[in-house]
């Protein structure tokens, strides 16, 4: 099996496979795995047709970056004339009618898209347990969650049922599931890659990005997404870097490192997790950086701040799902109030009922000051917080997780699930880029994330340094 | 009632104007604009509210409502943010209203009103940009609502008035203003029973001298100008009785029924709305420069009260002439036109405002189908001014001649028509000599004082030149042959 593209194309030019071979290798992988969950709905035909055409393409050398790049996207992701549900019951059936950015730029490039896939309802939980298809199994225990929201996503690379897969992260939805599965899993900087047809949970949020065996595969598939697009006026103008020419360029000597004391003290951190950050910032000193602990009073506030302005970004992003116009309407109804409560009452699962509920109170009359306005205060200090942090350091690192991956059903309070994106929220807070890097392996048997963040739009920096620290640290 | 208790109130009144701005496309997206298609053509995957959809700023709509801006004399912020306006219906697509709230992009401007002869000016709070929505249909299908998205998403601007209107001839001053405004700078066609122009009114009357606003009402759905002067008389009345009664007005939204004029509640209940304003987190502030502000004042055409000074002091036209032409931008600009060929302004407004509008209303139809050009309607001044033709011909014969021949050359046609001006005094004089042959006893009549009779004479002269001969030669021999 690949686990990098680099190796596929290698093998690609001596014609020692052809992608029409790897997409039957992973559709035969998708059915011995069908236990995991992880797919809503694989497009075989049409991967194996793809197949076909980037073969004869690469026969007369016209084949694109991606040519052999086997691709599964999160079922949040439009792609024209292909279903896509946001793993909701509110969206059954319906056919997008347009092609996302993100996910057009793959395919300029000769991606071939496998599949669609299992995710938390509109991208909403840390679990993948709220889902209208059902729980994702992880891999390397069946009886664990594989993270969310993006767990199929992250399983998918996980099992090897495709080579990459893209996702969504709005609070730590890709590295949160890359920890938990033992992957790569990367969230850009917010407006690096246009959120045009990523079917919105918090817009100003909400941000795609990749799971992947290899940090170099991540930097690739990102730099072909990102960059300008004229249907995203939040989707940054900013030159996109070449994120692979100095992706071997690391010098950690040269690095200044800062890790927040406050992230590794928290209470919820299993020690395992924090003995193992701690040794890895021990041996990056020992490589001669500099790591040092930076003040950073505000974690405690982090979830409540992310919660009351997603939430309220969601009760009004969510409110097009109405019954009137597409999806689901519920039988029941007679008239347009009843067309609205029962189709929203039976589309929506519980957690996006208990959003939309949440934010629709947050942003009420008589409660918007005292919630929303804060939490907007909040995220602006602690974004200038992080910008001034990162006027002296050029990563800030802490665990991804304070745990391994749980078990179905262990986390039944809400409060104590939110509490498990404790450290993955600030670089949404923030805006900032954060990645997950399989370095840990816990007694459990189970793997756990090392996340790196840098400061917005510094990609190219951010993909250098994790590729040294997979080499240098990597727990496999 | 009776008009002593009338008199004792004093009518305060705000609007909110609605204008549909006439831009390309939509005011978020790439849709056409276009009015009364089939239903549901101009429409997009994003006007339509799929998921995943985002909207982009249509530019246009920044300048449209700028010129709105500088035209009442409002300060243009260069900050603007947009925020979501949530609330359900049918024909909201998004769910949410992308609307400006705290930061319009026009603010605290006025404008000079005249009614019944007096001035006065009233204050324009805010000007702010945001998207209509759809329609909803009831009326065609006996079992379902229809919708109809072809509107969803077209630019408004929402211009909202101080309450400093005390009147509903006050309120009709304004509204009429405001829509020559907007059709002087074409960014909507201003009309009313079409929707794109559309009027809310807030109501509410108080004792004349009391500090303290009486609680408003809000009047929706009138589809024309004289229909809000209509409803705010209903109004006057209703609100005035209650409060002579010792009744409470209650806070709220009433409709206007146009087949008896009267209003009545819409929705008292919905009248609380929480419309859950925030900021729309995928459309990032717009920061106007300086230039983008200038580039579009330069765009804009002169307005109304400019034209009427310039037709005033540089062109000698009454008030009321320079009102008239200044009334419609096209009527404004033939005339400027117009003078650009003729300096007998005064003649040329004349001819503008009698035959043209004339022959406009009758057809009806506007002066951009109007077949003639500027410069032969000069041509034609000309010629009565140099007595090719008389002021009478030139309007009952030669004008219609040209309507139908409109590139015909004006002293051809007079020849063609035979009504080219006798101005040779011999052959004129003929017709004098057999004039005054045709009535002795008048001449004698006279010449016993009776001089008045000259006209007479003068008459028959016309008569017998069919109307050629120039009145001043007529004049003249008649006068000399009588006295001789």
């Amino acid at each position: 099996m690949y686990h990098s593209l680099a190796a596929i194309q290698a093998d690609l030019k001596l014609a020692n496979t052809s992608c029409e071979a790897l997409v039957k290798n992973y559709l035969a992988n998708i059915d011995n795995k069908k236990h995991l969950n992880a797919f809503v709905e694989v497009w075989a035909d049409e991967a194996l047709q793809a197949a076909k055409i980037v073969d004869a393409k690469i026969k007369i050398n016209t084949a694109g970056k991606l040519a052999g790049a086997v691709i599964g996207i999160k079922d949040v992701l439009c792609y024209r004339n292909h279903k896509v549900t946001s793993a909701s019951k509110i969206l059954e059936g319906f056919e997008s009618l347009y092609t996302a950015t993100s996910v057009q730029r793959l395919l300029d490039e000769d991606a071939i898209i496998i599949g669609r896939l299992n995710c938390d309802e509109f991208a909403m939980g840390s679990s993948n347990e709220n889902s209208f298809y059902g729980n994702v199994l992880n891999d390397l225990d069946n009886t664990k969650v594989p993270g969310g929201s993006s767990g199929g996503s992250a399983v998918a690379v996980q099992a090897d049922l495709c080579l990459a897969t893209l996702a969504t992260d709005t609070g730590g939805s890709i590295r949160q599931p890359a920890s938990f599965c033992g992957i790569v899993g990367v969230k850009p900087t917010y407006g690096r890659i246009s959120r045009y047809g990523l079917i919105a949970y918090a817009s100003s949020f909400d941000q795609i990005g990749v799971f992947t065996k290899s940090v170099a595969d991540v930097g690739l598939i990102l730099q072909i997404m990102s960059g300008a697009d004229k249907n995203d006026s939040t989707c940054s103008q900013k030159q996109v870097e070449n994120y692979l020419e100095n992706i071997s360029n690391c010098d950690v000597s040269k690095l200044k490192i800062a890790y927040l004391p406050s992230t590794i003290e928290s209470a919820g951190l299993d020690t395992e997790i924090k003995n193992r950050t701690l040794e890895i910032l021990e041996q990056l000193k020992a490589q001669g950086a500099t790591v040092e602990s930076a003040a950073f009073d505000k974690l405690d506030y982090l979830v409540p701040t992310y919660y009351v302005l997603t939430t309220a970004e969601a009760s009004s992003n969510l409110a097009r799902f109405d019954g009137v116009r597409y999806g689901f309407r519920s039988p029941n109804a007679t008239d347009l109030e009843s067309v609205y409560k029962k189709t929203r009452s039976e589309g929506f699962g519980k957690e996006v009922k208990r959003r939309i509920m949440l934010g629709t109170f947050v942003l009420s009359e008589g409660f918007y000051d005292a919630y929303y306005t804060k939490a907007q205060k909040v995220r602006r200090v602690v974004t200038n917080e992080m910008n001034t942090l990162f006027e002296n350091y050029d990563f800030i690192v802490c665990p991804t997780t304070p745990t391994t991956a749980f078990g179905f059903g262990d986390k039944k309070d809400p409060i104590a699930m939110y509490l498990n994106d404790i450290y993955t929220v600030l670089a949404n807070i923030a805006g900032i880029p954060g990645i997950s890097l399989p370095l840990g392996k816990h007694s459990n048997g189970m793997p756990f994330g090392f996340q790196i963040m840098s400061k917005k739009f510094s990609e190219e920096q951010l993909f250098s340094f994790s590729n040294w620290c997979m080499n240098n640290f990597s727990s496999n | 009632m009776d008009k002593s208790i009338i008199d004792k109130y004093e009518m305060v009144i705000g609007l909110e104007v609605h204008a549909q701005l006439q831009t390309n496309s939509k005011a978020y997206c790439a849709d056409g604009t276009e009015f009364g298609l089939s239903p549901n053509v101009q429409v997009s995957p994003i006007s339509l509210g799929h998921p995943g959809t985002l909207p982009v700023m249509n530019e246009r709509s920044l300048v449209y409502a700028i010129k709105m801006g500088i035209a009442t004399n409002c300060t243009i912020n260069k900050y603007n943010a947009f925020a979501r306006k949530n609330y359900f219906y049918a024909d909201l697509p998004k769910g949410y209203q992308i609307t400006q709230h705290t930061t319009p992009i026009c603010t605290d401007g006025k404008i000079k009103i005249k009614v019944n002869g007096e001035e006065k000016y009233i204050g324009i709070t805010r000007i702010h940009l945001e998207e209509d929505a759809g329609k909803s249909i009831h009326d065609i299908d006996p079992f379902n609502s229809l919708i109809d998205l072809n509107r969803a998403g077209v630019p408004l601007i929402e211009i909202v008035s101080e309450p400093d209107l005390r009147s509903a001839d006050d309120a009709y001053e304004y509204l009429t203003y405001i829509r020559k405004l907007v059709r002087y700078l074409d960014i909507c066609d201003g009309n009313m029973e079409e929707g794109s122009l559309r009027c809310d009114c807030n109501i509410s009357v108080r004792l004349k001298g009391a500090e303290k606003f009486g609680t408003k009402v809000e009047v929706k759905n009138m589809n024309s100008i004289r229909n809000v002067k209509r409803a705010i008389e209903y109004e006057m009345y209703r609100q005035i009785e209650m409060v002579e009664k010792g009744e409470w007005i209650e806070m709220q939204t009433r409709s206007f029924n146009a087949a008896d004029g009267s209003t009545f509640d819409m929705r008292s209940k919905e009248a609380a709305n929480d419309y859950r304003y925030f900021p729309e987190p995928d459309l990032p502030p717009v920061i106007l420069t300086d230039e983008f502000i200038a580039e579009a004042k330069a765009e804009m055409p002169a307005l109304p009260e400019e034209l009427i000074n310039r037709f005033k002091t540089e062109f000698g036209l009454s008030e009321y002439d320079a009102n008239v032409l200044a009334d419609e931008k096209e009527i404004a600009h033939y005339y400027l036109q117009l003078i650009s060929f003729q300096k007998n302004y005064k003649s040329a407004a004349n001819w503008l405002m009698v035959s043209i509008k004339g022959y406009l209303n009758e057809k009806a139809i506007s002066i951009s189908e109007f077949p003639v050009e500027a410069k032969k309607i000069s041509e034609l001044i000309d010629a009565i001014d140099g007595n090719k033709i008389s002021n009478t011909v030139a309007s009952q014969k030669i004008f219609p001649a040209l309507i139908e021949n409109p590139t015909a050359n004006i002293l051809d046609l007079a020849k063609e028509l035979n009504v080219l001006q006798e101005s040779d005094a011999s052959a004129i004089e003929e017709l004098v000599k057999q004039a005054i042959a045709k009535y002795p006893e008048k001449v004698t009549e006279y010449k016993n004082g009776k001089t008045s009779l000259q006209g007479l004479f003068v008459g028959e002269v016309m008569k017998l030149s069919k109307g050629k001969a120039e009145p001043k030669i007529v004049n003249q021999l008649v006068n000399k042959h009588l006295s001789e």
